[in-house]
């Protein structure tokens, strides 16, 4: 039975990155085409014969051919590790995100809360980055990085509490089910769950947590980090080749990572009426994606729509607006799901 | 022995144990702050790893969301505001007179601390485990809900010292007008 535990781990962790790669792809690609027809330009258009489909696979390959350039003054170990502890903590998310009943690589009791915990590394990952790399720009973006990871984790874990309160638990597939089950005043049929009541009763946790994921994301307009007209590339200006390319990968499969989790905690998931379980492990995927792209989508176009924020009114909107509305949306939740 | 060698769980242990104790060694050793950091980082990481063996899944994930992404997020933070140089910084080295000293205080207190969980638990297998998020809960605010609120009392003070230090004094803000 041992070997059958390690041959299962494998497969599972090979699924797990096999999801990751092609997610993190297709939404690059996703983003050259959107943002080409928000601008009114063509875009990626010969690569693979058909709307340039090629176009990142290209890209990656033309990455891994770079040579990889690593300066003087860095702090060559830290320099080297920090791309990877930021891909594991982005990929350790994809681990606990249900895809249907059953097709989930872990379900932990504890999901939300690991995911929340886990993706806190990538941060440990950003600061390694901007230090080692001995350059000013660097450390700058990786400090600001880390001030915006630390004001908008807290808006995110207090968006959650609310569904969490609501669900009664902090497992993922423990929380689709309680969407699916849900019950509007007790006489409420099942079928109408397809509009998903924590999008209703958790509106404001929703619109929290989608700005926080932003935020998280160093997405513009929270992209400060990054931001190219003072920073150059911020944290990641000194790296090449095929650690750049990991960050890339990592920032998008995070934004994946992130839209799947909003999608299981807000929109209901992998659910569907009428569906039976063991059918649900074959359609709940779609459903799933479908919901992930719709989420991907609305960041990408959030990005070619709003100018960046100025730092400190990044921090003004965490700490003055989002907190507050986040504890009082807790408050209201608690106190409603006593009354009822 | 042989019993010990025989269990699996005692070789994760072992080697869990040895890298944490090599990473707590890097912490107090090396020459740079950040390389220090990072060193407690793998010590915290080890700890995890240590819970999850022993099955206390909502304490590993705990150690990683307070410690290392916060707790560590926010030494780092404050050493690269401050000062960071990169490389060997020698005003971090001390006199051998100073390490043997550090040395036998470090070994007294694992000596102590070692026996005296050896002394109080021996052989007796701990049994009664509280695992799941719901029964923590139940137990945080059932039997411990007095110690509980005072903790947060405590936490309530930090914010409030947090606050005091870090506002500008009414006084100063007249005078920049």
């Amino acid at each position: 039975m041992i070997v059958n535990f390690w041959v299962t781990l494998g497969i599972k962790m090979a699924l797990v990155l096999g999801v990751m790669l092609v997610g993190a792809l297709v939404s690059i690609f996703g983003e050259l085409k959107i943002s080409a027809h928000m601008q009114s330009r063509i875009g990626p258009y010969f690569a693979g014969g058909r709307w340039g489909w090629a176009q990142p696979l290209a890209d990656g390959l033309k990455f891994i051919q770079k040579e990889e350039i690593i300066p003087d003054t860095v702090d060559v170990r830290v320099f080297k590790l920090a791309p990877y502890v930021v891909l594991m903590g982005t990929m350790a998310i994809y681990v606990v995100i249900p895809f249907g009943p059953d097709m989930v690589a872990g379900n932990l009791d504890l999901g939300v809360f690991y995911v929340l915990a886990i993706s806190s590394i990538s941060t440990v990952g950003v600061l390694m980055a901007g230090w080692s790399s001995g350059n000013k720009y660097s450390l700058m973006g990786g400090l600001r990085a880390a001030a915006q990871l630390i004001a908008y984790e807290l808006p995110l874990v207090l968006a959650v509490v609310g569904v969490v309160i609501l669900a009664g638990t902090l497992s993922l597939n423990g929380i689709v089910e309680a969407q699916a089950q849900w019950q509007w005043f007790g006489v409420t049929p099942e079928w109408l769950n397809v509009i998903p009541p924590y999008l209703i009763l958790q509106a404001v946790g929703f619109a929290i947590f989608l700005t926080a994921s932003l935020a998280e994301l160093s997405r513009t307009p929270f992209d400060m980090p990054i931001a190219e007209s003072e920073l150059v590339m911020g944290y990641l200006t000194e790296y090449s080749g095929l650690r750049f390319t990991m960050f890339f990968l990592g920032e998008y499969a995070g934004m994946v990572a992130l839209a799947a989790i909003a999608s299981t905690l807000f929109l209901g998931g992998y659910w569907l009426p009428f569906v039976s379980d063991d059918l649900l492990n074959f359609i709940g995927p779609v459903v799933l994606i479908t919901k992930i792209a719709l989420l991907v989508f609305l960041f990408i176009w959030m990005r070619w729509t709003f100018p960046r924020l100025r730092e400190d009114q990044l921090q003004q909107l965490a700490w003055r607006i989002l907190i507050p509305v986040a504890l009082a949306n807790i408050v209201v939740t608690a106190v409603l799901k006593v009354v009822f | 022995m042989g019993d010990w060698l025989s269990e699996v769980a005692n070789w994760w242990f072992a080697a869990v144990a040895l890298a944490m104790g090599y990473a707590a060694y890097r912490v107090v050793t090396s020459a740079n702050v950040v390389h220090a950091v990072l060193a407690l980082v793998a010590t915290l990481g080890g700890s995890a790893v240590l819970f999850l063996l022993l099955g206390a899944e909502f304490v590993v994930w705990t150690v990683v969301l307070v410690y290392i992404g916060a707790v560590i997020v926010l030494f780092l933070f404050g050493i690269m505001i401050t000062r960071a140089p990169l490389g060997y910084e020698a005003e971090l080295d001390h006199p051998p007179k100073t390490k043997a000293l550090a040395a036998i205080v470090a070994g007294a207190m694992f000596l102590l601390i070692g026996w005296t969980l050896v002394d109080a638990f021996g052989t007796e297998e701990v049994t009664a485990s509280v695992t799941t998020v719901g029964d923590i809960g139940l137990q945080l605010f059932g039997r411990f809900v007095l110690p509980f609120e005072v903790v947060s009392l405590v936490l309530l003070a930090a914010l409030i010292g947090g606050i005091v230090l870090a506002r500008q004094d009414p006084v100063d803000i007249e005078d920049q007008r």
